[in-house]
């Protein structure tokens, strides 16, 4: 397996290499789909440069990296490419290992729930088998590093890509059982771009799963468990802001950073809901409807933690896909990451829906994207509302994506309990509905 | 008129001499031996305040009086280099030392391309203290509303311009106050203040009151503090830029009503000042009678100041004083209205012919530049004068031709002074400015921009250092780090860069350097932007109009070709000494760029209902489809029967029958 993959990454580090060259790099970075203001690569120059003049990037409205970026960048900028392509091969491998793994666990599952009995006697085509799985994390880090989506990312030198590998590289250590590296990451993540706290539910699951915790809130142990967890979290989220601060010596960086992201000022248009409804919100409801949009994306964490808390991963897969549609500011680089995933969820197939019409609306709006935005900003022959309406689709497309997903992995779940062909009272063949 | 106002005059010298009388004797016992410093306290200003408003007609007829002395006895050896204090030479000794002196003086400028500039320039000079605890009441030629405005604020320097149009400085020369288009106000604080915003939110409210102008839309978007730029104009000893205040509103309108409140702070300007108590004394005189507005604003450019400042008094600068400079520039299109005939009047320009001298006024002059015009070849004026002045201005040597209206003989037999100049010949040759600046906005689309700033140094040999500054505001997002300065084709690393970033509809970008222009080139400035999508009620009324960037400020030190006066407390003509000369190879200059006019994208702004609604809908999907998945369970479905079943099963059950 290390060969193919070694292909991959080299083609993909090629491609990269070879749109780095070329004069789409330029016209890369500037696209609003690919770059917002938290990634732009412009930005963060622009951060240096006042360092540079003696002026803290803090004290402007341009920078809102946090300080260990800049600190990295500070060292790197001469190497900017490498440390992107470098991001992206870090997160692929990464995915890879922690499917690997995962699949393995998975397959060991099922193997003494077949020996235990536990499936329905129909549902042996629903078992699934070590030759179609062999392939998953191949195809995991293919559907990472040759998504166009991440390509355009990682070319335009978004810093999404680092939040991607750290993430990625959270996934990883959680799948691996590893409870200090896991803690670690995920502060990180947080500590990059707060939204990555909800995955501290499915990692907890999954830690507790792996360590035969029950979940169950009159054990001890489980409380035990959580309280160690929160602590490695909280204590490494403490160091890394203090480290922060100690860096640049000022707190400015707080406001600058996590109030941009949760009071959204910069209105510059992205893939996202919240520019143009904040554009166009009447003033004395904007608080409202600003805590009603950031509680949207926090909110699903626990219905979605008590209905998946046997299925960890796919939890990470729904908290990831959630919030990349709904964040603030919410680029191509989130959605790659929770599209790589999909591989791992081949199964769930001929469960799905919807489908063939939600990856049409996905492509047609992605190639649309860069036409209306020329239409409106550039031809003028177009408005802002064509653009917004893209961003609708887009997001619903993704919406019914996720839930299509969501839906079928229930049913699977079902058909494994009860049996793939249901029958009703009097013998003919039943459908299943959602009541 | 003026043999009505001899009339009066009359009249009002025998009020005068009873007046005078009655003054000192009031005034004997407490000023006697009063000069200098101590009159600065003016001590019946603060005891007598019931006694003032009667005495105040009193005191304006003394002024006047002495100014009649003054005609009556014409000096004309003198009469262009008439000392400030000349009128207190001429005052009997009971009579205390004026404290206050108003001089008036209009300029007037044939343009090579044609154009007239007209600059009036009028002076208060009042040896007051504003800041002492004691308060100011007692205002004679100072306006009331400023000098409230100096005390309440504790105001160091105050200058504040309104202005219609741009100085097209390669076709004009450079003009002797310059202004940006719109409206612009730069504050020096006194150190005393502690909430320095604060006061200047309020000042500007205050002046935006007092000149009927849009100041109040000041706000801390579009103030910024110089750190180098604006320098305190008058004496002082704080240069701490946390006590300057720098802000211009490029889009402000500047018409009639500016002009009116305006003119209104001068003592001679309307009816209705000062002397509203003698009916029969109107006075509107001086060169106030050209301010017609229907005039002024029928012209290429019109730009009205007012300026206050502490200045010296003496050359050892023992003994301060406020100065109010009020300033009115106009060029006027003569060329066009003219039906290409070249010839201008007093008249013609301002519909009005001077008549008198402001009586209030210790001096009233009219000078013409003719240093262009040597031996008449190139235009003639009537009525000739002897008298001729020299003045060094701008780094330029420059001759004029005074017209002294304090002196009867002016007006000669008419009684009414119509200047007229008639041009002879098309061609000239304009001394171009040395320093002259460009600005243009690059690039297309409303994604992003490039700001480009020209800066040209036509000296042959000599470079200088140029300030730079630029206040953008703050949805234009400067990236710093795509400066560039190229001059000659080559970086030109500024040497000195102050850079403030903006924060989102808090403060605008300050950007301030210190270049060195080469001998005869053009240095260019670059920096790119991004536009920022606003709030729909952010925008101005009429979005696609654009929205206006102030013009950049380049203020710099150009060497002059003569030798400049740096002796600040000589007797000068007003216009050439607004600006202080501190060594005399070079004198300062301030070039304003054109203002900027930049799109930005622009929501639609008929849509918010349904922005909020649809949006809310594509969130409400989300939430409902997972709601749906995750409350909800699988089950069998139970078989519905169709409508048509179910009814034929009722009648079924009707009639006995089994269902189906």
């Amino acid at each position: 397996m290390a060969a193919p993959l070694t292909l991959l990454l080299l083609v993909a580090v090629t491609i990269r290499a070879a749109l780095f060259r070329s004069s789409l790099s330029e016209l890369i970075a500037e696209r609003v789909e690919v770059v917002s203001p938290l990634t732009a690569w412009k930005r963060v120059i622009e951060g240096l440069a006042l360092l540079d003049l003696g002026v803290s990037p803090y004290s402007g409205d341009v920078f809102h990296e946090t300080p260990l970026i800049i600190y990295l960048f500070h060292f790197v900028v001469d190497y900017a490419e490498i440390t992107f392509m470098l991001a992206d091969v870090i997160t692929a491998v990464a995915l890879y290992l922690a499917v690997k793994d995962y699949n393995k666990q998975v397959f060991r599952k099922q193997k003494f729930a077949l020996e235990a009995d536990r499936y329905p006697l129909d549902c042996l085509e629903l078992i699934r088998s070590p030759k179609e799985m062999y392939y998953i994390p191949l195809k995991v880090a293919m559907f990472y590093l040759l998504n166009p989506f991440t390509i355009l990312s990682c070319v335009a030198k978004s810093t999404c890509g680092l939040n991607n590998a750290v993430i990625a590289l959270f996934i990883l250590s959680t799948i691996k059982g590893n409870v200090l590296l896991s803690a670690i990451f995920l502060s990180l993540a947080t500590y990059q771009s707060i939204y990555p706290l909800t995955l501290c539910a499915p990692a907890l699951l999954y830690l507790m799963q792996r360590q035969y915790i029950p979940v169950n809130f009159r054990r001890a142990s489980f409380w035990w468990f959580i309280v160690q967890y929160a602590f490695m979290y909280l204590g490494s989220l403490f160091v890394i802001i203090c480290l922060s601060f100690f860096l640049l010596g000022s707190w400015d960086y707080l406001p600058s950073v996590y109030g941009f992201i949760l009071s959204v000022p910069d209105l510059t248009p992205n893939i996202g809901l919240f520019w143009y409804f904040f554009a166009e919100m009447f003033e004395h409801f904007r608080l409202f409807f600003l805590c009603v949009f950031q509680i949207n994306v926090f909110f699903y964490t626990i219905p979605l933690s008590i209905k998946l808390k046997e299925h960890p991963v796919f939890l990470i897969f729904m908290q990831l896909a959630v919030i990349s549609i709904f964040k603030s500011y919410p680029t191509v680089g989130d959605i790659a990451l929770y599209l790589a995933f999909l591989p791992v969820w081949s199964h769930l197939h001929r469960f799905l829906r919807n489908i063939f019409l939600v990856s049409c609306v996905l492509l047609a709006c992605s190639a649309l994207f860069p036409v209306l935005w020329h239409l409106w900003i550039y031809a003028g022959s177009a408005n802002s509302n064509f653009y917004y309406a893209i961003t609708l689709l887009f997001n619903v497309a993704q919406i019914l994506l996720v839930s299509d997903y969501f839906y079928a992995f229930l049913r699977r779940e079902h058909h494994l309990t009860y049996g793939l062909y249901l029958k009703r009272k009097d013998g003919s063949e039943a459908t299943l509905v959602l009541k | 008129m003026a043999a009505y106002r001899y009339g009066y005059s009359a009249v009002l010298f025998i009020l005068c001499g009873l007046s005078v009388f009655l003054v000192t004797n009031g005034q004997e016992t407490i000023l006697t031996g009063d000069d200098g410093a101590a009159a600065v306290d003016s001590p019946q200003t603060v005891t007598e305040t019931a006694e003032q408003t009667a005495e105040q007609p009193a005191v304006e007829e003394r002024q006047w009086e002495v100014t009649e002395v003054e005609e009556a006895s014409p000096d004309e050896a003198a009469a262009d280099k008439q000392d400030a204090s000349a009128p207190e030479t001429l005052v009997p000794p009971s009579v205390p030392r004026p404290k206050d002196d108003f001089q008036e003086e209009l300029v007037i400028r044939p343009l090579h391309s044609g154009d007239i500039y007209a600059s009036f320039q009028f002076r208060t000079l009042w040896e007051t203290d504003f800041m002492r605890g004691n308060k100011v009441s007692h205002y004679r030629l100072f306006p009331k509303s400023l000098g409230q405005v100096i005390s309440k604020f504790s105001v160091r320097e105050l200058h504040i311009s309104f202005t219609q149009g741009y100085w097209r400085t390669m076709q004009w020369g450079q003009p002797f106050l310059p202004a940006p288009p719109g409206a612009e106000l730069w504050v020096w604080f006194q150190d005393s203040v502690t909430d320095v915003d604060g006061t200047w939110k309020e000042l500007t409210n205050v002046l935006s009151g007092i000149f009927c102008a849009s100041l109040n839309f000041i706000d801390s978007t579009n103030t910024v503090q110089p750190s180098a730029s604006f320098k305190p104009l008058g004496i002082s000893n704080v240069t701490d830029h946390r006590f300057l205040r720098y802000a211009t509103l490029p889009r402000e309108i500047v018409c009639t009503e500016n002009l009116t409140p305006w003119k209104k702070l001068l003592p001679c300007g309307t009816k209705s000042l000062q002397l509203t108590e003698l009916p029969l004394f109107s006075l509107q005189a001086g060169l106030a009678v050209l301010l017609k507005s229907e005039k002024l604003f029928h012209s290429s450019f019109h730009s009205q100041a007012v300026h206050i400042r502490p200045v010296c008094e003496d050359w050892q600068c023992k003994t301060t004083s406020w100065e109010l400079r009020q300033t009115l520039s106009v060029v006027f299109d003569l060329h066009t209205s003219g039906q290409g005939k070249r010839e201008w009047s007093l008249f013609k320009m301002f519909s009005r012919t001077l008549t008198d001298a402001c009586p209030l006024a210790s001096s009233s002059k009219v000078y013409i530049d003719i240093t262009d015009n040597p031996e008449g070849e190139q235009f003639e004026l009537i009525p000739a004068t002897p008298l001729l002045s020299q003045a060094v201005v701008l780094g330029d040597r420059r001759t004029f031709s005074v017209y002294d209206l304090t002196q009867q003989i002016t007006f000669g037999a008419v009684r009414s002074l119509n200047l007229l100049i008639r041009w002879k010949s098309t061609e000239g040759d304009m001394l171009r400015p040395l320093l002259h600046g460009e600005r243009y906005v690059a690039g297309y689309g409303l994604q992003t921009g490039e700001i480009h700033t020209l800066m040209y140094n036509n000296h042959p040999y000599r470079s200088f250092p140029v300030l730079l500054l630029d206040s953008v505001p703050w949805y234009l997002r400067l990236y710093i780090h795509t400066l560039t300065v190229t001059s000659k084709a080559k970086d030109n690393k500024p040497s000195y860069i102050h850079y403030q970033p903006s924060k989102d509809r808090v403060r605008p970008h300050l950007l301030e350097m210190l270049v060195q222009l080469p001998p005869n080139s053009v240095t260019e400035v670059t920096v790119q932007f991004e536009r920022a999508l606003l709030k729909w009620t952010e925008y101005t009324p009429d979005p696609n109009h654009g929205f206006y960037v102030g013009s950049s400020v380049l203020s710099s030190l150009v060497p002059s070709i003569v030798a400049m006066d740096t002796n600040s407390t000589q007797e000068r003509p007003l216009f050439s000494s607004f600006f202080p000369c501190k060594e005399e190879s070079s004198y300062f200059v301030r070039v304003y760029t054109e203002p900027l006019l930049v799109n930005l994208p622009t929501p639609d702004f008929s849509m918010p209902y349904n922005v909020i609604c649809l949006t809310c809908t594509v969130v409400a999907v989300g939430y409902g489809s997972l709601y749906n998945l995750l409350t909800r369970s699988f089950q069998i479905e139970e078989p519905s029967l169709g409508l048509a079943k179910r009814i034929a099963n009722i009648i079924r059950k009707m009639r006995g029958v089994p269902p189906l």
